[in-house]
């Protein structure tokens, strides 16, 4: 027997395999990719812990850790020493507590960054999506050129933009209300976001306008806006959410980055970027205090990936979109 | 046979204006960037206080102020000032760092900056697709079976894992702790650089752990070309699976079957081609993303490349060699991505016909 | 086509005058993770060099899997059971390596779309010089010699130039005739034409048939004409096999089938043979209702459910392929328990004669066929079981 399968895909729905397999001359069954019941166990544990990491972080200052900040002396600790049960780093601060407030600041500005980027690049895409026509041809564009640079090279040009000039020296112009490290990241990685999540909009936005009810309720009358809103954000919004979770991952990762950079959160206080910053030489660094970030990270973006995967599986949100 | 021709000519002639126009806004950004940052570009670009009480310094720094103020053109219009820096940055002249005492060209810094940053891009590009091509091909052949789900379960994982993070990982499991018991001809340090000893073969040594050393280049680079392929690899090996999987359902491929060609070539010379022509696609639209994953990992491993030069002068708060690096990389993306473009549409036979139609 | 020519051909293979192929109770099962499929079931089919076989059916009635299931050209998942003996040698249960040395060389086979049979992004000259490389000890000049034959036999002009071409810079017709030409190049002794037209122009079906038709007569080819259109095959064929839901229903000699039709199916074709004008997705729109769920086959008859003479008993025992009513011609087989023309009056062929008329009226002979027949155009209201149909007879 021939070992090439010509159809490869055979255990798939049965219904379309049986067409497929059967007669090769059929018209090509729709994809019967049932809508699946729900976002499965896998899901499930994602979503949790997400909400566990999400909920430890927003609760940090109300539970009983050290402060992230603070030294002690003597000598650093190891993993699974009493009080410190992840040990401390070459600083001798917990390493627990620079975790836990470290998630704080990574998923600020993981979420902070999505949200401005689903707000201000959501709204164009929509917009674009809804209008066409000149609109779109302008609104595209100009995400083409913002998606021209390299998404790093842009943030980390960005934040050096928003930062408040060196302090060191006096002649420093004070422009008034000066950001924080994590505010700059936030705008900063948001603004690289609004492109890509404008784009995945418009796309999905411009598969929905086209569908018969809305053409019904233009027939109808209804005005422009008043479609977009009722009519073709609520279905956009799933899909949006899906593509949401896995901005969130990549911000995560962006914030990283820029810390490695050198223009991440001010130390001391801890992100999970700066944390590895802080531990990246190999040769000489605590182990405990680099891999557990790794780990968190690691850890919390598979988690948004495979939740953001299962919830675009759920509704169907096409990979051509993207 | 013309009219294609002359269509492929038309294509490309779009392509090459859409590329201009990005071009200009990105060099226009950059530029943008240092001048309206706040407050006098000057005090940015030479943060020496001028409330001195000495004559004779506030004379020299005044001096000084003057001539980077004539050097950078900072009294004329903007429009005016961004001609200038445009036509000395085509010529090779990408401005220079200033201190008080000092003028020294950027391009000595890129110069040295840009080898390192074009191998580990090259290499880690080159591991990707050596990668992902057998993963992904007999994963869509063998779809469902084991090595199809250990390839996928790796895949999504590496696909969260950042490329510093895999760096430092190695680093440290590989560098730190296996490198000592490896045969001394492999060296796999978990940070630094050995350059590639020239073109002249003349130069090259076979030695490890001396300058000139072949081999220590490339296992030097092994684990950030690695670290930085990994992702890559993700990608490429679950859009190749997906596209195999599409491409062995072909009528072509039963056609090629029904002529008694071995399976090894149905799949590789006659599935693979077409979904290969995908994975360029996507290969050199990653570019970007590795250029910006790159100068991420040569800190890591502190490699002298573009990206430790953006970092260093971030921190040294040089702004006119951040503002020529920026524009370098950002404009090397545009560049190969428009270059990518135009090569793909020329070679894959369906898209020329499809846009010739 | 003329029957003489099997005289011929008989002598030509070596073995105690075993017909070239020979199916014996052919079942094809799909394995689907759930139930399983049974797309083809006991098929009994012989063919002779030279001669052809069409097989119809509608979409889903399992035709294509037959011919690819004799080929063996079907996925992993799928199981066949029964004998395929070609050229005197088994092939159910032959190995790969066997079967590829067969495959383009003694048996190929002409898919159904030239639009997405040819691999795009290989030139047309390998993509017939493939299969010689694959079989024949040729030069590399040989080769490109032998394929600009295949070209020009095929009817393409400028073969040369051709070699260096896509398929897409190619019109669907002059595909159609590479893939031919790609199936032809190892001079294969049996050759399975899956739907060769149906994707086709009807401009140029009918001569895309003729080609076939003229290379299996310059090299005696045995063809297998697979086809939902029994317009397509009236003509064609010497012999036919009519597939429903996976097994063969009624079975006979071309001019025996138009004659004397004795399953209910096969009559239902008849009157609903489409419009080549119409989307393909149009045809037997007649025949009410859908072929039966593979996975779960009914227990009687499998067109009872569609039958318009279905009775108690189809619905529950399901009849054998046989014939042997007196009145049927030697060599007829069908599936019913109430045969039209035996318990029932039989309706004439008229009008897919006309159809035919219609489809290829270039075709002299069709136009013989139809001049047969269009005497009894008007006496369709007789209905017993001699009406003088003879559609096929002079084929």
């Amino acid at each position: 027997m021939s070992a090439l399968p010509e159809a490869p895909t055979a255990p798939r729905s049965e219904g379309d395999a049986t067409e497929a397999a059967v007669d090769a001359d059929g018209p090509p069954p729709a994809n019967a990719e049932a809508s699946r019941p729900g976002i499965g166990v896998g899901g499930w544990i994602a979503a949790s812990w997400l909400i566990f990491v999400v909920a430890v972080a927003f609760l940090a200052p109300l539970l009983p850790f050290d402060s992230p900040t603070a030294r002690g002396s003597g000598p650093r600790l190891p993993l699974f020493t009493d009080g410190h049960i992840l040990g401390t780093d070459s600083s001798q601060r917990d390493v627990l507590a620079r975790l836990v407030f470290g998630a704080r600041a990574s998923l600020i500005v993981g979420f902070g960054a999505v949200a401005i980027g689903m707000v201000v690049g959501g709204s164009l895409g929509l917009i674009a999506g809804f209008r066409r026509g000149k609109v779109d041809t302008a609104l595209s564009s100009l995400f083409d050129i913002l998606l021209a640079f390299p998404q790093l090279v842009l943030a980390l040009s960005l934040v050096t933009f928003l930062r408040p000039p060196a302090s060191s020296d006096a002649s420093a112009p004070d422009t008034g209300a000066s950001l924080t490290s994590i505010q700059i990241l936030v705008i900063a990685i948001g603004i690289v976001a609004i492109p890509l999540l404008a784009r995945i909009t418009r796309a999905t936005t411009l598969s929905w306008s086209q569908r018969e009810f809305v053409l019904a309720a233009r027939a109808q009358g209804a005005k422009g806006g008043r479609i977009m809103i009722r009519e073709v954000l609520p279905n956009v919004l799933p899909a949006m959410f899906s593509i949401a979770l896995l901005s969130v991952g990549i911000a995560i990762i962006a914030e990283g980055g820029l810390s490695l950079l050198g223009v991440g959160v001010e130390p001391p206080d801890p992100s999970w970027g700066n944390m590895i910053t802080e531990n990246r030489n190999v040769r000489s660094a605590p182990l405990n205090a680099l891999f557990t970030p790794i780990i968190a990270l690691f850890l919390t973006v598979m988690a948004l990936n495979y939740l953001g995967d299962a919830i675009r599986r759920k509704f169907d949100v096409r990979e051509s979109a993207l | 046979m013309s009219s294609n021709t002359l269509s492929i000519l038309k294509l490309i002639g779009r392509k090459l204006a859409q590329l201009v126009v990005v071009l200009f806004v990105v060099t226009l950004f950059t530029f943008l960037l240092v001048r309206l940052l706040p407050g006098d570009p000057v005090d940015l670009l030479v943060p020496v206080s001028t409330d001195t009480t000495d004559e004779s310094d506030r004379a020299i720094i005044e001096a000084r102020r003057q001539q980077i103020t004539d050097d950078l053109d900072l009294n004329d219009p903007l429009p005016k000032q961004y001609i200038t820096w445009i036509g000395g940055f085509v010529t090779g002249d990408l401005g220079n760092e200033y201190t008080v005492s000092s003028t020294i060209p950027v391009s000595d810094a890129v110069t040295s900056a840009l080898p390192p940053t074009t191998q580990l891009i090259l290499y880690s590009q080159i591991l990707a697709v050596l990668l992902a091509l057998p993963v992904g091909v007999i994963s869509a052949y063998r779809q469902g079976g084991i090595f199809d789900r250990i390839a996928n379960v790796s895949a999504f994982g590496s696909l969260s894992l950042p490329g510093f993070a895999i760096g430092l990982l190695l680093a440290y499991w590989v560098g730190v702790r296996l490198n000592p018991s490896l045969p001394t001809w492999i060296n796999i340090p978990p940070q630094g650089y050995t350059p590639f000893p020239g073109l002249n073969p003349a130069n090259w040594s076979f030695e490890p752990r001396t300058p000139d050393s072949v081999p220590d280049h490339f296992f030097g680079m092994l684990l950030p070309a690695l670290s930085l392929a990994l992702g890559q690899f993700a990608v490429y090996m679950r859009l190749l699976r997906s596209d195999m999987i599409q491409t062995l359902q072909e009528d072509f491929i039963l056609m090629a079957k029904s002529k008694g060609i071995s399976n090894g070539r149905v799949l590789w010379r006659h599935a693979l081609r077409p979904s290969s022509l995908t994975l360029l696609t996507v290969a050199g639209l990653s570019v970007g993303t590795l250029i910006g994953n790159a100068v991420v990992i040569e800190v890591v491993f502190g490699i002298p490349g573009m990206g430790t030069l953006i970092a260093s002068s971030i921190i040294g708060r040089e702004f006119i060699t951040l503002q020529s690096s920026v524009a370098i990389v950002a404009i090397a993306f545009v560049v190969i991505n428009a270059l990518l473009d135009i090569l793909y549409s020329v070679l894959d036979p369906r898209i020329r016909n499809v846009r010739a139609a | 086509m003329s029957t003489a020519t099997s005289d011929l051909t008989a002598t030509g293979a070596g073995h105690d005058e075993e017909p070239l192929l020979v199916v014996e109770d052919l079942s094809t099962t799909f394995s689907t993770g759930g139930a399983d499929i049974r797309a083809v079931e006991q098929v009994d089919l012989s063919l002779e060099r030279g001669r052809t076989l069409g097989i119809v059916g509608e979409s889903g009635s399992g035709k294509s899997v037959l011919s690819r299931s004799i080929m063996g050209l079907v996925p992993k998942y799928a199981t066949r059971t029964g004998s395929v003996r070609f050229d005197g040698r088994e092939m159910i249960d032959a190995d790969t390596d066997v079967l590829r040395e067969v495959w383009g060389a003694e048996m190929a086979m002409v898919f159904q779309d030239p639009m997405t049979a040819l691999n795009p992004v290989q030139r047309i000259g390998h993509q017939i010089m493939e299969s010689i490389k694959e079989h024949l000890d040729y030069s590399k000049t040989q080769r490109q010699e032998t394929a600009i034959a295949l070209l020009r036999s095929v009817g393409i002009p400028e073969p040369e130039r051709r070699l260096k071409q896509y398929p897409q810079e190619l019109s669907g017709g002059m595909r159609q005739r590479v893939v031919i030409a790609i199936a032809l190049a190892c001079g294969p002794g049996l050759l399975f034409a899956d739907e060769p037209t149906t994707a086709l122009d009807v401009t140029v079906q009918a001569q895309i048939l003729d080609l076939l038709e003229t290379q299996q007569r310059e090299r005696n080819m045995a063809v297998v004409l697979v086809t939902h259109d029994l317009g397509v095959v009236a003509t064609r064929a010497d012999e036919i096999a009519v597939m429903y839901a996976g097994r063969i229903v009624e079975q006979a000699p071309t001019e025996v089938l138009f004659r004397e039709m004795r399953h209910p199916y096969t009559e239902a074709l008849l009157k609903s043979i489409p419009r080549l004008d119409l989307p393909s997705h149009t045809r037997l729109a007649a025949i009410g209702g859908r072929p039966p769920d593979l996975m779960h086959p009914p227990a009687g008859c499998r067109f009872a459910s569609r039958c318009d003479y279905a009775q108690d008993r189809c619905r529950e025992e399901e009849p054998p392929l046989s014939g042997g009513d007196e009145r049927d011609s030697e060599g007829h087989l069908y599936r019913c328990w109430y045969p039209v023309g035996i318990s029932r009056p039989q309706t004439t062929v008229d009008t897919v004669v006309e159809e035919t008329h219609v489809r290829s009226p270039d075709d002299p002979q069709v136009s013989e066929a139809l001049d047969g027949s269009a005497s009894d155009r008007h006496g369709t209201s007789s209905r017993d079981g001699d009406a003088p149909a003879s559609a096929a007879e002079d084929a």
